[in-house]
This record gives structure tokens, C-alpha cells and sequence, in this order.
């Protein structure tokens, strides 16, 4: 299945700002599952200086500044990627493997595989409480099988908890989301980390794309897709598994994956500082288009 | 040594409360050889000697304007420096320990640096644990990977050092990020040479210059592109961190700028300084900013202390930070246990600095240990919080505190660090003429020379606040004392005389004032002339109002009332005598309220809140002030608190004061018309004073000299203008006459000659402002330029005649007074003017918003 994602970020200011810096994690990455053919990044106006380099966490990240008096910055990355699905391979070991020994195979190889041990420390914005602790232990039973564990916590949060925009702030902590269980995508997924955090395993925040799909008989809008974000699980043979619990499903076609960190903020699609003070106002708008729709649509929704 | 009475008495106190272990004595009892010499001096002096010599230690402290900020001390950001006269000493054998385990830890310790930041083959290998460095608040992802261009990374290492009850020496913190304590080192050797040098006698005390040119040295070697002529600059969070007067002893030893973020950006991926000149490329940075506060594009956010993009800066190699972001990583005292095997692992070599026994809870032997021993344990975090403490006393606790205590460490084990308790050893200090026994913390500084680090011979000791207080920190108060390494090698020994040569090093880059800096020295103008104008009108008045304006008979009170309503509103601290409801009570008992806008603290206008005003501009530049400047700026404030403090409010001692005030700020001022160390900071000085001489003298003329009186009032109003301008006598000897308005205008706005005059000042004015740097290609004339010609213009066309004309119907001068109305408005918008093309620093810088996503 071939996409073209479109995501458009515009800043309009009331005064015009002299200077800007900028960091920008817009651009898909490669994944098992994902492979960016093409990915172009415009930005106006023109930056004058221009920076690509990967991140601590592989993610593909540009540094721009713009040096002259502008009125709005545009930042449009259209990026072409080939997503097929891989379901996850329960195998027998898999099948057998609970979460509790999931857990201690990780923490035998701590300083191994710092590239997958690093995700079981706790982040300011992903630290438990004892309400998100106990709470993850209604997914997290003695003895069950690791992956049913997560699969039940993306359910149990999905069941339990509204989706609910204006409810949170990008800043608003975990612990509240807990409590009022209202949320937003982020929330969730941060909310989900947490949890299996709380239960030593490792597990990554996951930011990309959701492709929407119209009611029946409906034309598609353009810019209704939107930014999304779920969670990431290592477990002990089988690798890296996806989970939305926003819509209470195992990523498929219509996820497409931008990049990963520990938490939101390491993730986070564009920073700036601007030199000004005045006041500005930010709009986004994503698009996912199918680019190649001869394609079964039974082998889209799987 | 004992057996001699004077010393009996005054041990006796020591010897008695002392509890543990003495660095006096030897095994045997006895003093050990070098307390032999120094207390044979030290007791040679006599007590009344003793105390006056830490009088003239407590003077010379405050005359070099050496102070500690403690945030909510009600002496805010002047804390003075407290000093010791006895030194804490270092005998030959202990220093050779000292300087090779620093030398070794500090070769460690950038390993460490360059490896958590580059391979982590330490982590890959099981040496660190992955949890200790990646939980650790210092472990900034967005620095790993920036390449190592030279053998150390780490250019400046501090340790803190302290000696147990048995002698031993261990070291007890690791100061890796920006350490601070060398300038208030040299600060104390300073005052002890000077003041006690006959204690040096017999001593080979070893001297402390070499590390400020070795520190000079180092950051030189580090410049980016082997650019030989780098600008170096150092990052301060500005005037109200503890140690600011560090920051500025640094920048006038080193001549090095001193900067806060917003006199630094970024452009280009380079570093910028912003002066009065325009931008100037900045090469490295000394920072004295902790690492994540110094870029809020990458780091904290919300930091208003940083540089936006110098992450980015930093990684295109464009400029060298010293130490480099980051390196706050290695202030963990998680990463004692496992120091040993990374030294193994490195050198080959066991550590040679011991360090107190450690328990990382992270790992659950040792958790369990801690949580075992808690009572008999320190208890530290791996990281500092913002109170900069990390230790928890644990036998300080309650049983419920421990309980909470264990939980939290059970919750993040791998936060927490278990230590051994040592007792440490006792030192004497001298208090209040008796000598006590204090625990003391001694910080040695080492600085990379390329291939190895240079131990400064010599360091900063602090001693706690009470007998028997193991926390010693500067917050929490007590005292400091000056370091002596003692030598046996000849040609090494103490000499006064050099100790006390400043280490003079010339100011690289350009004679540019960063803008910062200029705009505070062109408040410090402003509000010297300010505080003088104001103190001359209210001078004239309360002389008038103490003589009961006798000599003109009558009791006519009528020009005395019409000055105390000027006085309010030439000072601004309405509504005071122009008060409808009290103007009667008031006019009639004038002392209070003449006392109130002197001394009020809280009142805007006041003479107290303009000295704060004045206070805070002339610190905020503090490392431009030459010594004299700094006993002017202390007369000022002594004799200022002491008569706010007065219980009497005699107009005597009203009077006294204000003239002693008018007396040192001409002082001041005079000064640094001849010292200050660069031609534009006088520049900017002056075309404050010149603004406001000019705003306060056209204030004065409209309200005394608009309003028609009859003649008698006139009279008089105009001779207190005069007096409080200081032109009386002039008036006299040029005019030869009575008062009369024409005359008076002539010679308060249009005299070129009288330097009191406004034309005087304006065109002094003219010329600053005509030589401020043009900055990019103005052929036309720039904002403040056309101002300062619209006045000029409107001087040299005034017709006196015509300005001095009786508006009948209006029964004032009406002519003049739109005249003077006109000129305000002009001058008043000129600091706006400047502020926008020069003050560059002053534009702010936001976070753009971030989208939630959902």
C-alpha cells in the first residue's frame, strides 16, 4: 500500500519576528513495516540555515532558522511511504513467555541492550503513581502471557477512559489523566507507558499518522486526517509491538509511523523560539492519501 | 607552646569544646611544627591587635565589594564575605595526595564525560550501570554524539575535600559543571596578605597566581578552527545569583565580557555578542549557567537564561562551551562506587583520592543494605535538587520521615545513594576573640593544561555556621577561610608583595560595550542625577523650612508651601504636599512627610528607592568599578542606613545626611569620569546624567516659575531655583542685579557658559549621541539624531523676550511653558530611541506553541 502524507504546519504572528530557531521530527523514519520512498520538506519562508541529523533516538530531525523580519512560517512535509502489515508472530516461545519473564530477561540485559533497556526508566511526563500502578495490574495478572497483558491494558484503557479533546494541555500530567480518565490520544499513550513502566518493561511513544476514513459514499476532505500517537512494547521474541489504545486496535494499514522517543517530548513534531513577543496562533492540517487505489480495499482494512 | 599563659587562655575554650579528632596536634599531643610558627605570630599580636585586624579583613572584604547573594536575605544581593584569619592548612605530605588523586579523578572524569557522551563502552562493558547515567537529570540526550575535538573535555574540575576524625583525607563531592569558589579564593589571599602578612613569617606558604593564566590558557587551546585571537566571553544568570561577584572577578581578571544569555544570540549556527557596536562573533564561552538552562530551543524550555539555538552552534563546532553542556552528568554520587573499577578499567590503577564508602541503591544488595543502615547512613540523590543539596541527615529524622524516607527510595531505588557517616575533624576558627572548633570543607580547583590538569595550590575553605554542624554551605551562612599549601621546597615561598599583584591580562575582541552592560551604566547616569537633583530642591527647602523663612520676616510661608508642592512633583511622590485633603496639615508639620520621601523604602520616588534603583544598575556592571569607586558606593550606603535607621528625625541630621549623599555621588561621578575602564562606558554614564539634568531642570522651572506670585513669592521662588541649582552665586557676579525672569531664563536654559544650563546639557547630548556607533548603512539621520537637532533648533531659536511674556488671561507664563513642554517631549522619547537600536538585548524571546496531539 503506497500513501502520500501531507502535514502542514503555520505559524501566523501579529508582529513580525526577526529571528526564529527551530527543530522539526517531521519526517517518517523507516520501519519494518514502513519504507519512505520520497520525503520533501518545504519551509517558508526560506530558512537560512538548514540542518539534518538523527536524533538520540534514529529519529530524522531538521534544525532551521529563519534570519529575516516574516510575518508566518509554513512548514509542509509531504513524504510518499510503502506500508505493508506485519501482524505479530505469536510463536510457540512467545505463547509461553509471561510478562513477568518478559520482565526479568530485560533486566538481565540492562546494559546490553541499552537501546531497548532505556525504555523502562520512567520520564517526568510517564512517571507512575500508585493509582497508575495499581492499575496496570488489572492488565498486568500474575502470570499472564506478555503480550495478552498489553493488549488487555490498550483495551482496558480504550473501555475505561473517554476521549475527550480540550480536556488536556500537551502539558497536562499523567497522573490527572488517570484520575478524571479523559484524554486525548497523547494522553492515552502516555498514560499506557506509565503503566507497563510501572511493571518494568519497555515501551516507546510512537508519533505518525492516522489515516481517517469517510462515512460510506462520502468524498474524502482534505486535512481532516490528523497527527496520532500510540505505544510501542519490546517484548522478549517478538520484537517491537504496536498498540493503539485510543481506538483499541494493533496498528494496520491506516498507521503510519513519524518517529519514537521515551515520552511526547522527545518526539515532539516542531519546536521553536521566536525573537518577538507578540502573540501568534498555530494551525495544523494532515492529510493521508491512498496513492495507489487499486488496491483490494478488503487488504486495507485488515 | 601550651605552658604560655596568653596561649592557655586561648585554647582553653578550643581544646575543651572540641570533640573529635585536631589537626593541631600531632600523635604525641604536641602542636604539630607549622601551628608551631603561625600561632607564635598569631599570639605575638595580642587580642585588641587580633580584632582590629579582622576589622581591617571586614573592611577590605567590603571595599573590594566581595559579596555572597543568599536568596531571601533581607541584605539581598549584598551579603558581605566573611573571612577566618586563621588558614586552613595543608601540609606538604597531604597535598602531594591531593594534587595527584584531583589530577587522577579529573582525567577520570573527563573519560567518563567523553565516554557517556560518545561510546558508553563503560555501559556496554557492565563498569557503569545503564539506570545510574540515563536516570541521571544531567544525561542530555541532545549532546551525545557532538564530537571531542581535544584530549579534555572537562577544562575545569572541582573537588570537595574534608579530613576525618583520624586524619585521613577523603574526597566528598565532584564538581564537574561550572565550578564556582577560585575567585573568592584569591579574594581571601588577598585580604590575608594584606592584612595579617606577619602570619605568613616562617612559612612557606605556596602561591596561588598561576591559575587564572592557566584557566586563560586552557580556554585558549580550545578555541574552534585554532582561531588564535578567540573572543571569550562568561555566561552569567545575571546580578542575583549567589556568586555573581565572582562572575564579575573572573571577567575583570580574565578580561573576559561578562554576559547573560540576552546579550548573546544565535545567527548562522555562530554565536553572537550584541554591543553598542553591532554583533560580534563569540568564540567560547566560560559558563557559569547551569547546562540546562543554557539553550531553551533544545533544553529547558522555559529558561529565560539561555541562548536559543547554541545547542546547534555547539554541534556545527562554531563554538566551544566550557565546561560543555552536559557535563553536569558526572555530579552523581552514584557513580562513587563504581569510580574504582572505571580507573582499573582506564589507568590500570586504583583511585588514589579516597572517597566515603557508597551504596547505589539501584542495585538490590546494596538497596537493601541502605534501607537496613538507614539510621546509620547519609542518604543522598544521585542528582541535586534546586536548593542545590542532595544529602539527607538521616539521624535528623523522625520515625515517620524514615518510614516515608524508605518509601520513596523504595519507589526509585535507583534514585538514591547510601553513604558512610564520617566523622570529620574539627579545624579552629576564629569567633568573636575566642578560637573554636568548626568542621571544614576545603574545594580545590584543577584546570586542563591540554595534556594534563593544573592543581591550584591553594582553594576555598568553608567552615559551618556552629560547633559541631556537619552541612556546610554558603546559604545556610558561616565563615570562609584562605587555604595554605605548605611547601618545604625553597624559592616557593609566600611573597606579599607578588601575592598581591593582580594577575593583569589584556581584554581580547573589541572595545565594544555589550549592549547589557551599556544600558546599565546609562541608568546608572540616570539615576545618579536623579538622586543629586532631588537631594540639592529638597536640601533648599528643608534649609528654608528649618529657618522658619525668618530672614524674610512676615512669617510669610507662602513661597516655603508653593516649594514643598514643587518638591513633590519634581520628585514624583504624589500626592504628598499637592494632597487636597491634608495639604493643610501637611504644609503646617512638613518634617514627616520631608523625612518620608528621603527614607521610604517603599515609596516610589523616594531618595531610598532611587538609591535601589542606582544599587541595582551599578551591580548589574560591577566588575567596571575600580576600587575607589567601590569605598565611594559603601560611604554611601553607610551613611545612608545609619540616618534612615536614626531613631530622631532632627532636621540636623536629615540635612547631614543628604549633604553627605550629594557630596559622594559628585564623587562618584568625578571618578569615573577619569577611571572608568572604557571610553564608551563613561559615554553612556554621561548621556544619562545629561537626560535627566535636563528633565529635572525643566520640571523645577515649571512648577516654581509659571505661575505668576506676587513679587515677594517670586522672589523667593526664584532664588531657591537658583540655590538648588548652585547658580546663585553665578547669578550675582554675571547680572549683577535683582532677579528678574528674563535673566533667569538666560541663564538656566540659554547659557552655554553655565554648565547648569539646559543648552549646556543638550549640547553635551548632541555629541554623545552623535557618536554612538552607526550601526549598518544610515546615510539618514537616525531617530535619536533628529530628536536631539529638533531641540537643538528649538534652543537656538528661542526669543527670551517672547518666552517671558505674561499670558494675562491665563495669569502664568504660558509661552514658556509650552516651550518647556515641547522639550520634554522630545528628550523624553530619546531613551526610547537609543533603547531600540542600541539596548538590543531587551528583545524578548518566546516558546511557539507545540501542537497537542490528538
Amino acid at each position: 500500500m503506497q500513501y502520500t502524507v501531507q502535514h502542514t504546519t503555520l505559524y501566523t504572528y501579529d508582529q513580525p519576528v526577526g529571528l526564529c530557531h527551530n527543530v522539526a521530527k517531521l519526517l517518517p523514519r523507516n520501519t519494518a513495516e514502513q519504507i519512505v520512498i520520497e520525503c520533501d520538506v518545504q519551509i517558508l519562508p526560506q530558512p537560512a540555515m538548514l540542518h539534518a541529523y538523527e536524533d538520540f533516538f534514529g529519529n530524522q530531525t531538521r534544525y532551521f532558522a529563519i534570519q529575516q523580519p516574516h510575518k508566518s512560517l509554513q512548514v509542509t512535509v509531504t513524504s510518499i511511504i510503502e506500508k505493508k502489515v506485519l501482524p505479530p508472530i505469536l510463536s510457540p516461545a512467545a505463547l509461553a513467555m509471561s510478562w513477568e519473564e518478559a520482565q526479568a530477561q530485560v533486566a538481565v540485559q540492562m546494559n546490553q541492550e541499552v537501546a531497548i533497556a532505556q525504555y523502562v526508566l520512567p520520564t517526568p511526563a510517564t512517571q507512575a503513581n500508585s493509582e497508575i500502578a495499581q492499575f496496570a495490574r488489572m492488565a498486568f495478572t500474575p502470570g499472564k502471557n506478555a503480550y495478552q497483558a498489553c493488549k488487555d491494558l490498550m483495551e482496558l484503557i480504550f473501555t475505561q477512559c473517554t476521549f475527550q479533546p480540550g480536556f488536556s494541555t500537551i502539558s497536562t500530567p499523567v497522573w490527572l489523566v488517570m484520575k478524571e480518565r479523559k484524554g486525548v490520544c497523547q494522553d492515552f499513550a502516555h498514560l499506557a507507558i506509565a503503566c507497563i513502566r510501572s511493571v518494568g518493561l519497555p515501551v516507546r511513544y510512537v508519533s505518525g499518522y492516522i489515516e481517517t476514513l469517510p462515512p460510506k459514499g462520502k468524498p474524502k476532505l482534505v486535512g481532516v486526517d490528523a497527527s496520532h500517537a500510540w505505544f510501542s512494547v519490546y517484548l522478549p521474541h517478538m520484537g517491537w509491538v504496536d498498540f493503539d489504545p485510543t481506538n483499541n486496535q494493533v496498528p494496520g494499514y491506516q498507521h503510519l509511523t513519524v518517529g519514537w522517543g521515551r515520552d511526547y517530548f522527545d518526539v515532539a513534531p516542531l519546536k521553536g523560539v521566536i525573537q518577538n513577543s507578540g502573540p501568534h496562533q498555530l494551525t495544523v492540517s494532515v492529510d493521508v492519501r491512498r496513492t495507489n487505489l487499486y488496491h483490494p480495499v478488503a487488504a486495507m482494512e485488515q | 607552646m601550651l605552658s604560655n599563659p596568653t596561649n592557655q587562655q586561648l585554647f582553653a575554650h578550643y581544646l575543651n569544646s572540641n570533640y573529635s579528632y585536631d589537626e593541631l596536634l600531632d600523635a604525641a599531643g604536641n602542636l604539630r611544627e607549622h601551628w608551631k610558627v603561625f600561632f607564635q605570630s598569631f599570639t605575638q599580636m595580642g587580642a585588641d591587635e587580633m580584632d582590629n585586624r579582622c576589622k581591617d579583613i571586614a573592611r577590605l572584604l567590603k571595599e573590594n565589594g566581595v559579596t555572597y547573594n543568599i536568596y531571601g536575605d533581607p541584605q539581598g544581593l549584598k551579603r558581605p564575605w566573611k573571612l577566618d584569619p586563621i588558614p586552613y592548612v595543608i601540609s606538604k605530605q597531604e597535598w602531594h595526595t591531593i594534587e595527584s588523586g584531583l589530577q587522577q579523578r579529573a582525567e577520570l572524569l573527563n573519560l567518563v564525560l567523553q565516554d557517556v557522551y560518545g561510546p558508553q563502552n563503560l555501559i556496554k562493558q557492565g563498569i557503569l550501570p545503564m539506570e545510574l547515567v540515563y536516570n541521571h537529570s544531567g544525561f542530555l540526550r541532545q549532546c551525545v554524539g557532538i564530537p571531542t575535538l581535544h584530549k579534555h573535555s572537562l577544562t575545569l574540575y572541582a573537588g570537595d575535600i574534608a579530613r576525618s576524625c583520624d586524619g585521613k583525607i577523603w574526597l566528598v563531592n565532584d564538581r564537574t559543571q561550572a565550578p564556582s569558589g577560585s575567585g573568592y579564593a584569591f579574594e581571601n589571599r588577598t585580604a590575608m596578605a594584606r592584612t595579617l602578612p606577619e602570619l605568613f613569617t616562617g612559612l612557606k606558604v605556596r602561591r596561588l597566581t598561576t591559575y587564572f593564566s592557566s584557566l586563560k590558557e586552557a580556554l585558549l587551546q580550545q578555541a574552534p578552527f585554532g582561531n588564535t585571537e578567540p573572543r571569550i566571553v562568561i555566561l552569567t544568570p545575571g546580578p542575583s545569583n549567589e556568586t555573581y561577584f565572582e562572575h564579575s572577578y573572573l571577567s575583570s581578571v580574565l578580561g573576559f565580557s561578562l554576559v547573560q544569555g540576552n546579550d548573546l544570540m544565535v545567527k548562522d549556527c555562530q554565536v553572537w555578542l550584541k554591543t553598542l557596536g553591532g554583533l560580534e562573533k563569540v568564540d567560547i564561552i566560560l559558563r557559569r549557567v547551569d547546562d540546562v538552562y543554557c539553550d531553551p530551543l533544545e533544553l529547558k524550555e522555559d529558561s529565560q537564561l539561555g541562548i536559543p539555538g547554541l545547542l546547534q552552534a555547539v554541534r556545527s563546532g562554531n563554538v566551544t562551551v566550557a565546561n560543555p553542556l552536559g557535563s553536569s552528568v558526572l555530579e552523581n554520587p552514584g557513580l562513587i562506587p563504581f569510580l574504582n573499577a572505571a580507573s582499573q578499567y582506564y589507568f590500570n590503577q586504583q583511585l588514589i583520592m579516597p572517597t566515603v564508602a557508597s551504596w547505589w541503591c539501584g542495585q538490590a544488595k546494596e538497596s537493601q543494605y541502605v534501607l537496613n543502615n538507614l539510621a546509620s547512613l547519609v542518604v543522598r540523590k544521585i542528582q541535586r535538587n534546586a536548593s542545590g543539596t542532595s544529602s539527607i541527615n538521616t539521624s535528623a529524622l523522625s520515625k515517620v520521615q524514615i518510614a516515608n524516607l524508605k518509601k520513596e527510595i523504595l519507589a526509585q531505588p535507583h534514585l538514591f545513594v547510601g553513604q558512610e557517616k564520617i566523622d570529620f575533624a574539627s579545624t579552629p576558627s576564629f569567633i568573636d576573640g575566642k578560637i573554636e572548633p568548626r568542621n571544614a570543607l576545603f574545594r580545590s580547583f584543577l584546570v586542563s593544561n591540554g595534556d594534563s590538569y593544573t592543581v591550584m595550590t591553594g582553594g576555598l575553605t568553608r567552615t559551618s555556621a556552629f560547633s559541631g554542624q556537619s552541612v556546610i554551605s554558603n546559604q545556610l551562612g558561616g565563615l570562609s577561610k584562605d587555604t595554605w599549601i605548605i611547601s618545604a621546597e625553597p624559592g616557593r615561598t609566600l611573597n606579599v608583595r607578588k601575592e598581591l599583584a593582580v594577575p593583569y591580562m589584556a581584554t581580547n575582541g573589541t572595545n565594544m560595550l555589550p549592549s547589557h552592560t551599556a544600558e546599565n551604566f546609562f541608568w546608572v547616569g540616570r539615576y545618579v542625577e536623579r538622586i543629586l537633583g532631588n537631594a540639592r530642591l529638597q536640601r533648599t527647602i528643608m534649609q528654608m523650612v528649618a529657618d522658619g523663612n525668618k530672614p524674610n520676616a512676615d512669617g510669610d510661608l507662602r513661597a516655603e508651601n508653593y516649594l514643598l508642592q514643587a518638591l513633590t512633583q519634581c520628585t514624583f511622590t504624589y500626592p504628598g504636599f499637592t494632597d487636597t485633603e491634608k495639604q493643610a496639615e501637611l504644609l503646617q508639620q512638613p518634617w514627616p512627610e520631608l523625612h518620608d520621601i528621603l527614607f521610604n523604602d517603599n515609596r516610589s520616588g523616594s531618595l531610598s528607592s532611587n538609591l535601589a534603583w542606582f544599587y541595582k544598575a551599578v551591580y548589574a556592571v560591577r566588575d567596571h568599578w575600580s576600587t575607589d569607586t567601590w569605598r565611594v558606593l559603601r560611604n554611601i550606603e553607610d551613611a545612608w542606613s545609619e540616618a534612615a535607621n536614626a531613631t530622631s528625625t532632627r532636621h540636623l541630621t536629615m540635612l547631614h545626611c543628604v549633604d553627605e549623599i550629594i557630596t559622594y555621588l559628585v564623587a562618584f561621578v568625578g571618578l569615573n569620569r577619569e577611571n572608568i575602564s572604557r571610553e564608551q562606558g563613561w559615554a553612556m554614564i554621561d548621556m544619562g546624567r545629561k537626560i535627566e539634568q535636563s528633565l529635572l531642570l525643566i520640571n523645577l522651572l515649571k512648577s516654581t516659575l509659571i505661575a505668576v506670585h506676587d513679587e515677594q513669592v517670586e522672589y523667593e521662588l526664584q532664588e531657591a531655583v537658583l540655590a538648588s541649582n548652585d547658580c546663585l552665586v553665578n547669578y550675582r557676579y554675571k547680572y549683577r542685579a535683582h532677579l528678574q525672569l528674563p535673566l533667569i531664563v538666560e541663564l538656566m536654559l540659554f547659557d552655554a557658559n553655565n554648565p547648569r544650563s539646559l543648552i549646556y546639557q543638550i549640547q553635551r547630548l548632541k555629541n554623545y549621541l552623535l557618536q554612538l556607533p552607526l550601526l549598518g548603512s544610515t546615510t539618514e539621520y537616525t531617530a535619536h539624531q533628529s530628536l536631539i537637532n529638533q531641540i537643538d533648533a528649538l534652543l537656538k531659536q528661542a526669543n527670551i523676550s517672547e518666552l517671558c511674556i505674561l499670558d494675562a488671561q491665563l495669569g502664568c507664563y504660558q509661552a514658556l511653558d509650552t516651550f518647556l513642554q515641547e522639550i520634554i517631549n522630545l528628550l523624553c522619547a530619546i531613551p526610547n530611541a537609543i533603547s531600540t537600536l542600541y539596548f538590543v538585548h531587551s528583545q524578548t524571546q518566546k516558546q511557539l506553541f507545540t501542537a497537542q496531539i490528538d
